[in-house]
């Protein structure tokens, strides 16, 4: 009774303004209320060759070399790692918001992009099929020490943390479980930031945001672009906006704010590129045709036109069946589909979450990549190591002041 | 049903040998997905297109960014403030002229204020006095100008170090570049009499225009980059156009 009290107070007290949270996770934090963080630190953006003798396909050249973000400390101080989360490099802006607070709070950091952004698909996945959160992690892991290695004998490190938002958030935990047996870093705490429970449930309700919220379903999603970019025109011309840039960005979805389902299918069509993209790079990369002809040879002059319309029109669920599951049944010819999607939940991993104090949990009430339950298990699996927040959507608070200063905290008691 | 790669098969006369038998792939094209589909942009030199992105991309990677690197390095922040006016300030003619063009009188009046307030109080036009004050900058173009009237789009071109635009807005950047040169290269400046001045006014033209785009080619990591910038391109225009 006086911990349910306790919470209630924090809830009421919590200063994040925006409710609803298609719009936070759109929107994110208005700038007065962001974390302050300096402007102009030295980030530097590395790449590095994981396999050494991969041969790159011609189309992808651009994407030979993994990409990742980092900013060092002149003195001795921990080394924090931040995975992006699904679909996005080491330069996206979440990403970048999180390598700001800890590098303000005297860390050293390194970002790494998704194993499901394009650039990690080609460089550095071991099957380039990304989606499979144990094999995932184990190519984040091997990317980690590569990294180590090269910056070890230039950085002062007195020890390791780790943390990674959505699907990053899941996968931390994962790789906090193979350094348990590995211990190449000995992680002193994890945190898992808006990470889904089971990813099969959190991708299918981002891809039914799009395919519930866009009227006349798929079939349409061609007149909505057409519709809301003429939104946009009419919105330009009547407005005083000088030129097509954040602001009016900002504006624009702050006036689709009123239309919920018109937010909810913005994210669903962000969502659904990512994934085309994801798709199309890995269709590419093993020849499986899928979307590419098999032993079709592209080039970087070969048009992908057709392609991309052809990727974009794929669900998750159609991907899940037709290439995604095939692929690992061919290789585990028991594997079961409810094997397979247990297997990327953090149930499959329970055991060591409940049992490793070093381990937390930073997410939304409302965060709606969480099927239902699913925010019931978090608490119940950490208990007092959750930290969940009444409002901030999908990762919406993820830099607001009060949010970074719980985060900063918990790495450094 | 289009077997999809149809068209990229028949269309390669550079791509490499194929080696082994190509099978169509388990997805393809639906019906409806021919020249009406919305992301689709007319784009005959295709091939020719995405050669030159890749070329921009080595371009920006080896001279334009490094340039950008070095001209921010020894350059005072003020200094780099002020160079971005005064050019910004010279570029009032392309909106005065275009505006008058389209019979736009509040845009005009707007490019004329800004040119006489920064060219005066602003010194030669190294301050911006006029957007403090709420006197915006509207932008106007020859491309638009004759998007104004009517004239549609034509071929996307991606053009060796320009980058991205369309035929139309190709003819309007001559226009105005023309114009700009007759006002500013043979009459204020005298620059072509002056060849040194003369380059050393048009690099800094370019490394400041550079430094303003906050584009950096294949960051997105995507493979659909080339794409996504065609369509956006595409719909930053017809706003402008619009408005």
């Amino acid at each position: 009774m006086l911990v349910l009290t306790g919470v209630n107070k924090v809830s009421l007290a919590y200063g994040y303004p925006i409710t609803d949270p298609f719009e936070a996770s759109v929107l994110g934090t208005p700038k007065e209320l962001k974390a302050r963080v300096p402007d102009k630190i030295d980030i530097k953006t590395q790449q590095i060759r994981v396999f050494e003798d991969r041969k790159t396909p011609e189309v992808f050249w651009y994407n030979e070399s993994l990409t990742y973000t980092i900013a060092t400390q002149a003195e001795a101080a921990p080394l924090i790692f931040i995975i992006a989360g699904t679909g996005s490099n080491s330069n996206s802006p979440k990403a970048d918001a999180l390598l700001r607070i800890f590098y303000q709070a005297g860390f050293h950091v390194v970002a790494l992009g998704s194993p499901t952004h394009p650039n990690f698909i080609v460089s550095a996945s071991t099957n380039s099929v990304p989606g499979n959160i144990q094999e995932d992690s184990e190519d984040l892991y091997n990317v980690m020490q590569l990294i180590w290695k090269n910056i070890r004998n230039d950085v002062a490190v007195t020890e390791f943390y780790l943390t990674g938002y959505s699907l990053g958030g899941a996968q931390s935990a994962f790789i906090s479980k193979l350094d348990e047996k590995r211990r190449v870093f000995d992680f002193n705490k994890v945190l898992m930031i808006n990470p889904p429970v089971n990813l099969y449930n959190s991708v299918s309700i981002l891809d039914d945001l799009l395919v519930n919220n866009v009227p006349g379903g798929l079939d349409k999603i061609d007149e909505f672009m057409v519709e809301t970019m003429d939104q946009f025109s009419t919105l330009y011309s009547s407005g005083n906006f000088i030129d097509t840039d954040e602001e009016f960005l900002y504006e624009a979805f702050k006036r689709f704010k009123d239309d919920r389902k018109k937010l909810a299918a913005v994210i669903g069509i962000s969502f659904r590129i990512s994934a085309a993209e994801m798709y199309f790079t890995s269709d590419v990369v093993n020849n499986e045709g899928y979307i590419v002809p098999k032993n079709l040879v592209l080039t970087s002059t070969s048009s992908l036109t057709d392609y991309m319309i052809v990727s974009l029109r794929i669900s998750f669920v159609d991907y899940f069946n037709e290439y995604f599951y095939p692929y690992f049944q061919t290789r585990h010819s028991e594997l079961s589909k409810q094997a397979l999607i247990a297997s990327t939940s953090l149930e499959s991993i329970e055991d060591y979450l409940a049992k490793s104090p070093k381990i937390g949990l930073v997410t939304n009430q409302d965060d709606f990549i969480l099927a239902p339950g699913e925010i019931d298990y978090l608490k119940k699996v950490f208990k007092s190591r959750a930290k969940i927040y009444p409002n901030g959507g999908h990762c919406g608070n993820i830099d607001y002041k009060e949010n970074a200063a719980y985060m900063v905290d918990f790495f450094n008691n | 049903m289009l077997l999809l790669g149809v068209g990229a098969i028949t269309g390669c006369s550079t791509a490499p040998k194929q080696q082994k038998e190509i099978i169509p792939a388990q997805r393809t094209l639906n019906d409806n997905d021919g020249e009406n589909y919305p992301m689709r942009i007319y784009d005959p030199l295709e091939r020719f297109n995405r050669g030159a992105y890749k070329f921009n991309a080595k371009f920006d990677q080896f001279v334009f960014l490094p340039a950008v690197q070095v001209y921010e390095f020894v350059t005072p922040e003020i200094a780099q403030t002020g160079i971005s006016n005064f050019f910004s300030n010279l570029n009032e003619l392309t909106n005065l002229t275009n505006s008058i063009l389209q019979l736009k009188p509040k845009s005009s009046m707007y490019a004329v204020s800004r040119f006489l307030i920064n060219s005066t109080v602003g010194i030669g036009g190294l301050w911006d006095h006029a957007s403090a004050w709420g006197i915006h900058k509207h932008p106007e173009d020859f491309g638009q100008t004759l998007g104004h009237y009517g004239v549609g789009n034509g071929p996307y071109l991606v053009l060796p170090i320009l980058g991205p635009m369309n035929a139309r807005d190709g003819a309007g950047r001559l226009v105005d570049s023309l114009a700009y040169s007759v006002v500013f290269y043979w009459q204020a400046f005298n620059l072509n009499t002056h060849r040194g001045a003369g380059s050393a006014f048009a690099a800094t033209r370019a490394v400041n225009t550079r430094k303003q785009i906050k584009f950096r080619y294949y960051k997105s990591g995507s493979p659909f980059e080339y794409d996504l910038i065609r369509y956006l391109y595409t719909q930053k225009r017809k706003l402008e156009i619009a408005k």
